[in-house]
C-alpha cells in the first residue's frame, strides 16, 4: 500500500488565459488531517476537483490513493469520501434510506450495509431518528450524519468542503470528535474551512493565495515563521497580498 | 431612545413545527452597534424578517423606529435599509445600474445620499459596468450594502452579511461598519462567528429560538462563572480523551492550538499528575479569559442539561 494518500506535483488548471491553480506541489500522509485553506477565488474547489476525479489538470501530475488524475479517475472515485455543506444527504429521504442509498452506491452488500448502517447509528446515537427525514433534523445532526455517510465504505481519503460552515460551537467540536475518531481509524482527511481555530486541528496546512500554495506547515511552524499568535494573523498577512478575487 | 423593541416574539412556520422564535424581547438603542450571535437555524433570518414587516410573529409585539411592525408596516420600509442572507440583487443589471435602480425605488437619487456610500461605493466603483452576477463574493457584499443604505435608512438590518466571505473580506466589511456607525446609523447585524461579537457594542446569543443572553461583549465575559484554563500536550486528541475521563474536570472542548477546560473538584497538580502519569509529554496549563465562544457553549451546555 502506498503510503502516501495525495502525491501531488506542479498540478496546474487553465480556463483559458485564467489560471486558477498555478503550479502546486504538496504530498499528504495516510491518516493526516491536511487542511487546505485560502481565500473565496483562491482556486480551493478547482484544485479539489482535480483531486476527486472530477475534473483533469492542464499540466502536472497527481495521484490520490495511489491512482492516477489523469487516467484512473473512475477508481480515484471509488477509494475517496466526499462532503461538502451545500451538498450532503437528500433531505426527502429518511435516515435509514440515506444510509442505504450511499452505501449502495459506494458498492457495499447488503450485509456489510446492515452491519456498517448499525454502527453509525449507535456512533451518532440516533437511534431514535433513524425513521426520521434528513430534512428534518438540525442542521449540525445532518452534517454529522453526512461525515458518517461519506466514510461509510471506508475510504483511504475523505474530502470535507467546509463541512462546519454555520454549525453552532458545541455541534462543530462533535463533528471534529468524529475526524478524529475517523484519523485514528487511518483515513485521511483533507478538510477546507474558514474557521481558523479548526485550522489548529490539521497536522499540517496550506494556504493558497491566488491560485499558489504560499505557506504549507504545522500550525505551530507557521504561527512561528509568521511571528503571529494565530493562525487566523497568518491567514490574513497571506490573503491579504492575494491581487485576484472571485468565487 | 430605543430605535427598535421586540416584545415576547414568537413565530412558528406551520402547525407541530419545531417554534422558529420563542418568546424573544430586547431592544436596540439609536445608534446601536447590534449584534444577533448564534448557529444556522437559531432564528436570526426570522427577527429579521418581523422587523422588516416581511413575516408576521404569531405573538408578542415588535416596533422599528417607534412604529408598528404590523400597523405601520409601511412606513418601516421606507425608514429602513435591508440586506437579506441570500444575495437578492439583480444579476443582469451592472453596479451602477443596480444602484440607481433602488435608489429610484426609494424615490431618491444616488447624487442625494452619495455622502453615505462614498467610502464603500469608490472600492466598486472601477467595476461599476460589470453586472452583479460577474462580482466577486466580496464585491457582492459592498454592492448590497451601498443598495441597502442608498436611501438614507435609519436602521440597517444585515442577516449574515459575512458567511461565507473569507476571513479578509469579513474583517474589511466589519471596518466599514464601524464607519456607518460614526454617522449615525442603528445597525443590526447578524452572524454565526462568534469571533465577530467582539465588534459589537451589545449582542444577543441566540440559539434554537431562544435568547441566551443579551448584554455587551465584555459583561458577557465577565459574567462567565469560575476559572476557565487552556491546556495542550504533545498529542492533543489523546488528551482530550485522557482529560475527559478525569473526573475532577468538568467540560472540556477543543479551542484552537488548546483545549478549554473546567474544574469540577480537582486541582492543577491532580490533573497534571494524571497526565504524566498516561505519558503525556510537553504538558501547559494555564489559567486563561474565556472569549465569547466559550460563554457560548457554557449556556448551550447549561440551558440543554
Amino acid at each position: 500500500m502506498n503510503e502516501r494518500a495525495i502525491v501531488c506535483k506542479g498540478l496546474t488548471k487553465r480556463f483559458g488565459d485564467f489560471i486558477a491553480v498555478n503550479n502546486i506541489s504538496f504530498d499528504v500522509d495516510q491518516g493526516e488531517i491536511f487542511g487546505f485553506l485560502g481565500a473565496n477565488g483562491a482556486g480551493k474547489t478547482t484544485a479539489m476537483r482535480m483531486l476527486c476525479g472530477l475534473s483533469y489538470p492542464t499540466s502536472g501530475e497527481a495521484a490520490v490513493a495511489g491512482y492516477n488524475v489523469f487516467k484512473q479517475q473512475e477508481a480515484i472515485k471509488r477509494n475517496i469520501g466526499y462532503m461538502s455543506q451545500k451538498f450532503s444527504l437528500y433531505e426527502s429521504l429518511t435516515v435509514k434510506e440515506n444510509i442505504r442509498f450511499y452505501g449502495g452506491v459506494y458498492g457495499l452488500s447488503d450485509r456489510q450495509l446492515k452491519e456498517k448502517g448499525d454502527e453509525l447509528i449507535t456512533q451518532l446515537g440516533m437511534e431514535n431518528e433513524v425513521k426520521k427525514m434528513v430534512g428534518s433534523l438540525p442542521l449540525g445532526w445532518k452534517q454529522k450524519l453526512a461525515f458518517s455517510v461519506a466514510i461509510i465504505h471506508q475510504p483511504r481519503i475523505v474530502f470535507l468542503d467546509e463541512p462546519t460552515g454555520g454549525v453552532d460551537p458545541v455541534t462543530r467540536r462533535q463533528f471534529w470528535d468524529l475526524i478524529y475518531a475517523a484519523a485514528e481509524k487511518g483515513i485521511t482527511i483533507f478538510v477546507t474551512t474558514h474557521y481558523m481555530d479548526e485550522a489548529e486541528y490539521c497536522n499540517r496546512i496550506s494556504i493558497m493565495v491566488d491560485g499558489r500554495i504560499d505557506a504549507l506547515d504545522t500550525p505551530a511552524n507557521l504561527k512561528q515563521q509568521f511571528r503571529a499568535t494565530s493562525m487566523d494573523e497568518v491567514f490574513y498577512a497571506l490573503a491579504r497580498s492575494a491581487k485576484r478575487s472571485a468565487d | 431612545m430605543e430605535t427598535v423593541t421586540l416584545h415576547n416574539i414568537s413565530k412558528t412556520y406551520g402547525k407541530g413545527a419545531t417554534p422558529a422564535l420563542k418568546d424573544v424581547s430586547f431592544s436596540v438603542n439609536k445608534g446601536e452597534l447590534f449584534g444577533l450571535i448564534g448557529p444556522d437555524g437559531a432564528g436570526k433570518s426570522t427577527i429579521f424578517r418581523i422587523l422588516t414587516t416581511l413575516l408576521l410573529a404569531d405573538e408578542g409585539t415588535a416596533t422599528v423606529g417607534g412604529l408598528d411592525v404590523v400597523k405601520d408596516y409601511h412606513r418601516i420600509r421606507s425608514s429602513v435599509g435591508y440586506m437579506p442572507g441570500r444575495f437578492s440583487l439583480y444579476q443582469d443589471l451592472t453596479i451602477e445600474e443596480n444602484l440607481t435602480f433602488f435608489a429610484t425605488l426609494f424615490g431618491t437619487t444616488v447624487a442625494a445620499n452619495y455622502e453615505l456610500i462614498k467610502d464603500i461605493y469608490r472600492q466598486i466603483a472601477p467595476f461599476k459596468d460589470r453586472r452583479a452576477g460577474k462580482l466577486s463574493g466580496g464585491m457582492k457584499q459592498k454592492l448590497a450594502l451601498c443598495c441597502a443604505l442608498v436611501h438614507k435608512p435609519e436602521v440597517l438590518f444585515l442577516d449574515e452579511p459575512t458567511t461565507g466571505v473569507d476571513a479578509v473580506s469579513r474583517r474589511e466589511f466589519w471596518d466599514m461598519l464601524q464607519q456607518l456607525k460614526q454617522q449615525g446609523i442603528t445597525i443590526v447585524v447578524s452572524t454565526p462567528y462568534m469571533d465577530e461579537a467582539r465588534r459589537c457594542e451589545r449582542i444577543a446569543l441566540i440559539q434554537a429560538g431562544s435568547i441566551l443572553s443579551i448584554d455587551t461583549p465584555d459583561a458577557i465575559i465577565n459574567a462567565y462563572p469560575g476559572q476557565l484554563y487552556a491546556l495542550k500536550a504533545a498529542h492533543i486528541p489523546h488528551l482530550l480523551n485522557d482529560v475527559r475521563g478525569f473526573e475532577g474536570v468538568g467540560q472540556c472542548y477543543a479551542a484552537g492550538e488548546y483545549l478549554h477546560m473546567v474544574f469540577r473538584s480537582g486541582s492543577e497538580e491532580h490533573l497534571l499528575a494524571f497526565l504524566e502519569g498516561k505519558g503525556h509529554k510537553d504538558i501547559i496549563l494555564k489559567k486563561i479569559k474565556p472569549d465569547i465562544e466559550d460563554c457560548f457553549i457554557r449556556l448551550l451546555t447549561t440551558t440543554h442539561q
